[in-house]
């Protein structure tokens, strides 16, 4: 299915077409790795809904990422659970490793790190999310295993997975 | 002996699927409720349940159902609030990955018993899983009658749909999920309107909370007289706690309402990490106030934590340890709550802005005298003033914060550094 056909076919779910603005963005994020303005306009057109509606909602919700992220996005939870838990000891640790801050992206483009707030997974804190997965019961070995198995998969994606992520800054 | 029901497919291999659900019975309460209940009896079971919101705010769920108008002209709608966002909470995200029929048919009955034909369970976007089991177990009921156009050959008609968030707390909060749903930014509305005569797209509408509606399909099938007997007779049943922290088995547990919080913490989930001693508990989520160590010998259920100043909350039990810096522990919560604001008031938006930095300072050793006195001015400041109850949920915490462990500010005050570290 194309963008348009997905977008138009989650609509159907609804009475009203802004209502179906929310899953759109995500339907768009999942093709373009993030929101840029041509794309909420895009989606703004299929939709028939107000321009403003589709950027209000992309600069709201912290899921829309209006700007570009790594590969993998590393979604470190720090909330309490996990803070007990020690996360900070492994927000250190990815920092050191990818030579990033949290927020960053590193210069390859292949991760970007962030410290999210708590992902409901506190039964198996320190948690992170990458992705669609959920990796929990972190410890320092177990974040590096996990670097490496991302990095693996890279090396088997096509090139075509990876021209679909934008490098950093642009 | 308690035996639950919330749970009991949690480790059933496939407990996702229809044919597992189907074989303990699922989809019994919907026949029943449809061949021997009129709605108004299922109105009429749920309230003599007893059964109180399990999202947390504890409102009696068959009153809730009976403030719907019976004729309204318009389309009613059923909305499920599965947006589980609050800190230490994870029981609605295990019960629709591991059993996610239990939902559905709770929606299908409850969507019967209000006369709405149309229902979203709002789902957090990160619980990628939970919507795909979820989205399984929709198509497996349509394909098999238990929803769609004419309900097991009944005249009840319902569809319902997954909706996505997008990463906001706030919508939690009833009416900014329905905003959120009617797809605008989350904010919450001014009531009245009720939701129940005027929600989502100006129609009448209920919400409920995914364990609330889970526990329907059991009060239908051994009724309101089993769940009444389980737990305190003013707030009874099965209940889900989601136990994290620093405790040796974090988990979730089914446990009778009202059980002792020493016990669910000590016996169940085995107590303090070794060598350590347990300095206080949350008991239900971080806008719960927590409770120091001395007074974990209250029940669990909305009554007694009410008494005992806090709330049960959505029962996320977050235990902390005497290793845990308290100035720490409430600087982490009030970010949470600062990143979280909605913007839409001054006192939460602005207030927890000016609280943020001076727990800040005051963690970093750099308080000054006075800054305990500026955050009970604050607290103040916020609370029974913000529009909704997210501000007061701050200011709750950190007063409890604060009324237990003082001390623990004074001292890093007048140390000017963190006694913990």
């Amino acid at each position: 299915m194309t963008m348009r056909e997905k977008i138009e076919a989650a609509a159907a779910a609804y009475p009203d077409q802004r209502s179906a603005i929310m899953p759109a963005l995500l339907i768009a994020q999942k093709e373009h790795g993030h929101l840029p303005g041509p794309v909420l306009e895009e989606v703004a057109n299929i939709l028939g809904v107000e321009r403003i509606w589709v950027y209000e909602l992309a600069t709201f919700y912290t899921l829309f990422n209006t700007e570009p992220v790594g590969m993998f996005h590393l979604q470190l939870c720090d909330n309490v659970s996990c803070m007990l838990r020690r996360s900070e000891d492994l927000l250190r640790h990815v920092e050191a490793v990818l030579g990033i801050r949290n927020g960053g992206t590193t210069a390859d483009g292949l991760f970007t790190l962030s410290t999210v707030e708590c992902l409901g997974a506190c039964e198996m804190a320190p948690v992170m999310q990458v992705g669609d997965d959920y990796h929990g019961d972190l410890d320092i070995a177990r974040i590096d295993a996990l670097l490496e198995r991302l990095r693996a998969t890279v090396g088997k994606a096509t090139g075509a997975d990876l021209a679909a992520v934008a490098p950093p800054g642009e | 002996m308690f035996e639950p029901v919330l749970l009991r497919n949690m480790d059933v291999a496939d407990g996702h699927l229809l044919s597992t659900y189907e074989a303990g019975g699922g989809y019994q309460a919907l026949a029943k409720a449809l061949r021997e209940h009129t709605p108004d009896d299922i109105i009429g079971l749920v309230k003599e349940s007893n059964l109180r919101g399990r999202g947390g705010a504890g409102f009696p769920t068959g009153m809730k159902w009976s403030f719907v108008p019976k004729r309204a002209g318009k389309p009613k709608y059923l909305c499920c609030n599965a947006d589980e966002g609050e800190p230490g909470t994870f029981k609605d995200r295990i019960i629709m990955e591991r059993d996610p029929h239990q939902l559905v048919e709770g929606m299908a009955i409850s969507a019967y018993a209000i006369g709405a034909e149309t229902a979203y369970v709002y789902v957090r976007g990160e619980y990628v899983l939970a919507i795909e089991r979820l989205e399984q177990a929709i198509a497996e009921a349509r394909a098999k009658g238990y929803l769609g156009t004419g309900v097991l050959g009944s005249a009840f008609n319902f569809n319902m749909y997954i909706h996505r968030g997008a990463g906001a707390y706030i919508c939690g909060e009833e009416t900014a999920m329905l905003d959120s749903l009617e797809g605008k930014r989350a904010q919450p509305r001014l009531k009245p309107p009720f939701p129940a005569v005027e929600g989502l797209y100006a129609s009448p509408t209920v919400i409920n909370n995914v364990e609330t509606l889970a526990c329907v399909p059991h009060i239908v099938v051994r009724g309101p007289g089993w769940f009444r007997g389980i737990g305190p007779d003013k707030s009874p049943g099965p209940k889900l706690y989601c136990l994290s922290g620093q405790v040796q088995k974090p988990g979730l547990y089914e446990l009778p309402m009202g059980i002792s919080l020493r016990e669910l913490v000590e016996d169940h989930a085995g107590g303090p990490l070794p060598g350590r001693k347990i300095k206080a508990v949350i008991p239900g989520g971080v806008s719960a106030p927590l409770i120091p160590e001395r007074g974990l010998d209250v029940g669990m259920d909305f009554d007694s934590l009410a008494a005992a100043g806090s709330m049960l909350g959505s029962a996320g039990v977050i235990v902390i340890d005497d290793s845990t810096c308290m100035v720490k522990v409430a600087t982490r919560i009030i970010e949470f709550f600062h990143h979280e604001s909605c913007g839409k008031c001054t006192p939460c938006r602005e207030g927890l802005d000016w609280v943020v930095k001076v727990l800040r300072r005051v963690e970093a050793g750099q308080g000054v005298p006075g800054d305990v006195e500026e955050l009970e001015a604050l607290c103040k400041g916020i609370f029974g003033n913000s529009f909704c109850a997210l501000g007061d949920g701050a200011a709750m915490g950190l007063r409890a914060a604060l009324a237990h462990f003082e001390h623990e500010f004074v001292a890093h005050i007048k140390e000017q550094r963190c006694p913990f570290h």
